[in-house]
């Protein structure tokens, strides 16, 4: 397409990331994926309910969780989510800075997620909820480690992007790209509200 | 890269990078029918150890890696591929479009796919092959000694990874990339049931990935979730598996139907009767395929109510199915029906297909079911509908297409003895085989004993299966006959969609100008209540494609490479594969590909030569 | 097609008169959960052939009646659709599928409920002792590749072999110690699945006496197909004393008379019994061999023969590949001899 030039802010349509075929078709094509994603989530969930009882004399839900640590986690992730609104806004507005900016602060949030993250697994294992210890911590800690992994994808996708297009303005093609990974970036978040509730909460209170 | 620079690519080295869908859909039409011939022969061995009680042509070791491989091969490997292939080829044509929504993630999905399956059948040469049945129930799956279930999980997660993307890819197309005029309720039956079968995919498939990943993440790094002992439940497996193994039925099927409403109605040269109708059917049969899994488990112990409610489920699935076959039944009524070789096949589903979904009514008495579960009856019953449906569907297909696709017609005496041939072989082969359940022949076994009155009818489905492998030799003889019948393969039907409106061989961008659609069957309207070509909705201009990318097959490669890495343990290996695929995706999202432009003098040129 | 035509009725025939073998078909059910079963299938068949029948006669009348003629160039009329028949053909499989519906659903409960006893108390007929034999329960533990049948109330364990008794309620306690197998009597009941970590309970009555054939029918390994049981229905008293005597032992059908006998029990202690036991002794890992003598088969299969038994004990590997027997090729002829001379004693229902 003829659209690599970047085009001043002022001629930008408004809705830039759907202004094209090719992202009006990413655009689609990404919540499609979502919704692939809702059930992949949602097959890990029910394995989790399924086995969150079977311990077998090892550590259990109520041994292990803390809700002050968990809270942190939350807070972090619901807060990123926020700041990639602000980059979208920026990006409907037409500043790129705010935009990248912005991004960049929902990184941060996102690695010191993953930080709190990596600290509570190494806290788990320490307290004997190894990997193969039960079915219960197998199924916790694939269910909360494919959550991380996605994080961790995340994290990775937006700094290719940032990095990628330090430079080059808003334009419409790297527009979708930015939505699309803002998109994802809020799917995540939705998702540990669901591990927050299901996983913790649940935990906590038996 | 320019117009002439993609113009003169070495003729390999342009079929590994295509992003063309006509080609990618050639690719999986060849990929799928190596592997159906491959799961054929799988087959007939089996059937020939069957052939005599207590026969030792084969282990019982090497019988249940076969009769394995043989359902993973038919289900994943041949039948949606092959069917991939013609969805690939045939819905942006029926649509009116230039492209898939996606070019370069289609490659990506084929080229997954097919690394996918070489990783599986490689396991039939690093000391044996997966043995615990294409539904793999834990514990004998997570239990298997050896690495033949190492291969399973991998192979189909790469491969399932590469069917996602493409029901993601048809899905986006078909919303996206319709031509003017061509609205939901004009499109064609089979773009419309590629549709609803995509949309299954997209749902159903995660599920499957989630059970291939724990039970990958059980076998080979230590975690549990089906070890009773440690707390594990193993019927969370059959769940996942299920909510995944139903709707897959339905993905192999409802395609299929879709081509026989296609073929029907140009053979009876009569529109589809009831075309609403057979939409809302289409939608209700997706829909309910995923509120069904259960009736795999009735023996499971989900307790009567559960039963009882997934068996008035199942049922109700034969309501929307009745609606078709009817609809079907009415498209010929009045019509002047061709028996024509592809027609052939689609006439010979409909009362094949039906017997198959009567015994699956059958099947859906929960109570009943206590008797046929697993036995011979439901091997009987499912081969019905997927051979008798599926199978059929893509004969049909390729007796209707072939000429569109490949330039030239099938030769149709011959086409016809494969169909007789293979109708007979079909019907010798699993109609016996629903008595033999009943009479006491459970389902996967290496070989019965003697004396249990299951000889004869054992023999008799034996020397069908042979009859099936003889007519598929003759539709090989068949498609390397017929190259001299190169004459009238634009339009050899009398075709009613826009498909036939390309020229043949279809251009690299389909349509050089996009078609406007005035109604359902818009060629046929045209033909009929117009001047004989579409209109035009817009003036012949540069057309847009992307560039070709060996992208796909590295990121594809990468995985197979990381597969092995991971089936061995040894983790350099598989690191090395991983970054393989990163490096590809990372240059895919980072290099702005802004694909090239075929000058509006080249499309001139080809449309006044092809005329 | 013709060929689709000449095989129905033969089917059909094939289907109302019954086939397969006495005891193992379906299609000959021997007891009450066999005859509700094989009911609802005759049920469902008759819809379908119902249905099969109008398909099919409006799909040979279209394929004769629109069929392409030589030299007809006419352009059929081009319907869009009919609402009144698109109702239609809604409406009636919906009907029909209420007729199959409704009893499945009855049946399904009927057969989930294995509580005993009701009938007899509603009607107030029972004595005491029929009371007591209300119904039996088995504990049915499958394992690669055979079945251990556990009599709680009698204290007694069989192998591969399940002694009832006619006229009583049996109910079965699905177990499993590996994989999933699957119990399968199909002339009395169908199938119920033994799932590790689960036990599924199931029932039902055998009124006549005989021999029935049992399967295993969940894909568990490479001897599945041999992983065969018989249910082996008697008199009720017969049965009492049978089980009393696989609980207990009594002293003279044990005792062997000959010397090579002895000897072989001696080969038995040494080498069997930590995995077969005779009466309460000896381990659970192989199937209990208390009446080894009486069984209809050995291993599940084999001709109960001495020089099968002979075989299968120098190499039960090439006969049940992947069972959890070793090779007992170290032990002497003479031994063997002994041994399969003890075996032969051991017996039950004898006297």
């Amino acid at each position: 397409m003829a659209d690599n030039h970047t085009i001043e802010p002022q001629v930008l349509p408004p809705n830039p990331e759907k202004a094209t075929l090719e992202g009006r078709n990413k655009y689609l094509g990404f919540w499609f994926f979502l919704g692939g994603e809702t059930v992949l989530f949602g097959s890990l969930f029910g394995t989790y309910l399924g086995l969150r009882g079977g311990t077998a004399d090892g550590p259990g839900p109520s041994d292990l969780f803390h809700v002050d640590l968990v809270f942190i986690m939350t807070m972090l992730l619901l807060t990123s989510s926020l700041t990639s609104v602000f980059a979208i806004i920026n990006m409907k507005r037409g500043n790129y800075k705010g935009l990248l900016l912005w991004m960049t602060a929902t990184v941060v949030l996102g690695l010191a997620f993953l930080g709190f993250e990596i600290y509570e697994f190494y806290e788990y294992n320490h307290q004997g909820l190894g990997f193969g210890v039960s079915a219960f911590a197998s199924a916790f800690y694939t269910l909360v480690g494919t959550h991380g992994a996605h994080v961790t994808f995340g994290v990775s996708w937006i700094t290719v992007l940032l990095i990628r297009y330090r430079k080059s303005g808003l334009t419409l093609t790297n527009a979708p790209k930015f939505y699309t990974a803002v998109l994802y970036w809020h799917f995540i978040d939705v998702v540990w509200v669901f591990i927050f509730t299901v996983v913790y909460l649940l935990g906590i209170g038996g | 890269m320019s117009y002439e620079k993609a113009q003169s690519k070495n003729v390999i080295w342009d079929w590994l990078t295509t992003v063309d869908h006509k080609k990618i859909g050639i690719l999986y039409l060849a990929a799928g029918a190596f592997f159906f011939a491959v799961g054929g022969l799988e087959a007939i061995l089996m059937r020939i150890q069957l052939m005599f009680p207590e026969s030792s042509f084969i282990q019982a070791q090497t019988f249940n890696e076969l009769l394995t491989m043989h359902g993973t091969t038919m289900v994943f490997l041949a039948a949606m591929p092959l069917l991939f292939g013609f969805m690939n080829y045939m819905i942006p044509l029926q649509i009116g479009a230039r492209d898939v929504a996606f070019p370069f993630l289609n490659a990506l999905g084929f080229w997954l796919f097919l690394f996918g399956g070489i990783l599986l059948n490689v396991s039939w040469f690093a000391g044996g092959a997966p043995d615990a049945g294409w539904t793999a129930y834990a514990p004998l799956s997570s239990e298997s000694p050896g690495h033949g279930l190492d291969f399973y999980v991998l192979g189909l997660q790469v491969s399932g990874i590469g069917t996602l993307i493409g029901g993601i890819n048809f899905l986006v197309t078909v919303i996206n990339m319709r031509a003017p005029g061509m609205s939901m309720m004009r499109m064609p039956l089979f773009t419309w049931s590629s549709f609803v079968a995509s949309m299954l995919i997209l749902f159903a498939f995660p599920a499957l990935t989630i059970g291939l990943l724990l039970l990958m993440l059980e076998r080979l790094f230590g975690a549990t979730y089906f070890g009773v002992d440690l707390g594990g439940n193993v019927i969370i497996w059959q769940h996942l598996f299920w909510i995944f193994g139903h709707p897959e039925v339905y993905i192999l099927i409802l395609p299929a139907f879709g081509i026989f409403s296609e073929v029907l109605p140009t053979f009876a040269k009569k529109r589809l009767f009831g075309y609403s109708a057979m939409v809302f059917a289409t939608l209700i049969i997706g829909f309910l395929g995923f509120m069904v899994w259960a009736h795999h488990m009735f023996t499971v112990g989900i307790g009567p109510v559960a039963n009882a409610i997934f068996a008035v489920a199942t049922m109700a699935i034969a309501v929307p199915t009745g609606i078709k076959i009817f609809n079907w039944l009415l498209t010929l009524w009045g019509g002047r029906i061709q028996f024509t070789t592809a027609n052939l096949f689609a006439l010979g589903f409909i009362p094949t297909f039906v017997m198959g979904g009567v015994t699956g009514v059958m099947l859906a008495a929960s109570a009943a079911d206590y008797q046929f579960h697993d036995t011979y009856f439901v091997v009987a019953h499912f081969h019905y509908v997927i051979i008798g449906g599926t199978v059929f569907g893509l004969f049909a297909g390729v007796f209707y297409w072939w000429p569109k696709i490949f330039g030239y017609r099938l030769n149709e005496t011959l086409g016809k003895v494969f169909f007789w041939l293979f109708l007979t072989g079909f019907h010798l082969t699993f109609f016996v085989q629903h008595f033999l359940g009943l009479m006491g022949m459970q389902r996967r076994v290496a070989s019965y004993l003697p004396g249990q009155g299951l000889d004869q009818l054992n023999f008799i489905s034996t020397i069908g299966a042979f009859l099936m492998g003889v007519a598929f030799i003759i539709l090989l003889v068949t498609i390397f006959t017929s190259m001299k019948n190169t004459t009238n393969v634009s339009d050899p039907w009398d075709g009613r969609t826009l498909e036939w409106t390309t020229t043949t061989p279809v251009p690299e961008y389909n349509f050089a100008q996009t078609p406007l659609v005035r109604e359902l069957d818009a060629f046929w309207y045209e033909k009929y209540e117009g001047d004989g070509k579409m209109k035009a909705a817009e003036p012949i201009g540069d057309i847009h494609m992307p560039n070709g990318s060996i992208l796909p097959l590295i990121i594809a490669f990468g995985l197979f490479v990381a597969s092995f890495g991971l089936i061995y343990a040894v983790y350099p290996l598989a690191i090395v594969g991983l970054i393989i695929s990163f490096i590809g995706m990372f240059l895919r999202s980072v290099k702005e590909d802004h694909g090239y432009h075929i000058p509006a003098e080249a499309v001139k040129r080809d449309k006044d030569g092809g005329k | 097609m013709k060929f689709i035509w000449r095989l129905i009725p033969v089917s059909f025939i094939l289907l109302i008169t019954g086939c397969g073998v006495e005891n193992l078909s379906a299609l000959d059910p021997k007891g009450p959960v066999a005859e509700m079963q094989y009911s609802l299938i005759q049920l469902s068949l008759y819809i379908m052939i119902a249905v099969l029948v109008v398909v099919f006669a409006i799909y040979i009348f279209v394929l004769f009646k629109f069929r392409d003629k030589p030299g007809d160039t006419h352009i059929p009329k081009q319907v869009h659709g009919n609402r009144t028949l698109e109702i239609i053909w809604t409406t009636i499989p919906i009907i029909l599928l209420l007729m199959l519906a409704v009893p499945n659903v009855m049946d399904t409960f009927t057969l989930a409920d294995v509580g005993v006893g009701e009938e007899a108390e509603e009607s107030g007929e029972a004595d005491a002792e029929d009371a007591e034999r209300d119904h039996v329960r088995i504990e049915v533990t499958a394992n690669q590749f055979w079945w251990e049948f556990n009599y709680p109330d009698y204290d007694a364990t069989a192998g591969q072999e399940m002694y009832i008794p006619t006229d009583t309620r049996i109910i079965v306690e699905l177990q499993s110690s590996d994989v999933i197998h699957s119990f399968w009597v199909p002339a009395l009941a169908g199938k119920q699945d033994n799932i590790p970590g689960v036990q599924n309970d199931m029932w039902f009555e055998a009124p006549e006496e005989g021999v029935y054939q049992g399967k295993c029918t969940e894909l568990c390994g490479p001897s599945h197909w041999l992983m065969d049981f018989r249910v082996i229905a008697v008199d009720p008293e017969t049965f009492d004393t049978w089980a009393t005597n696989m609980s207990e032992p009594a002293e003279e059908l044990l005792e062997p008379e000959s010397e090579v006998a002895v000897d072989g029990r001696a080969v038995f202690e040494e080498s069997c019994i930590t995995c077969h036991a005779v009466g309460q002794d000896g381990g659970n890992i192989g199937p209990n061999l208390t009446n080894y003598s009486e069984r209809e088969v050995l291993a599940g299969f084999l001709d109960p023969t001495d020089e099968n038994l002979e075989a299968w004990i120098r190499n039960p590997q090439e006969y049940k590949p992947g069972n959890e027997m070793p090779s007992f090729d170290s032990l002497t002829d003479d031994e063997v001899t002994a041994l399969i001379e003890y075996m032969n004693t051991l017996k039950v229902l004898e006297n």
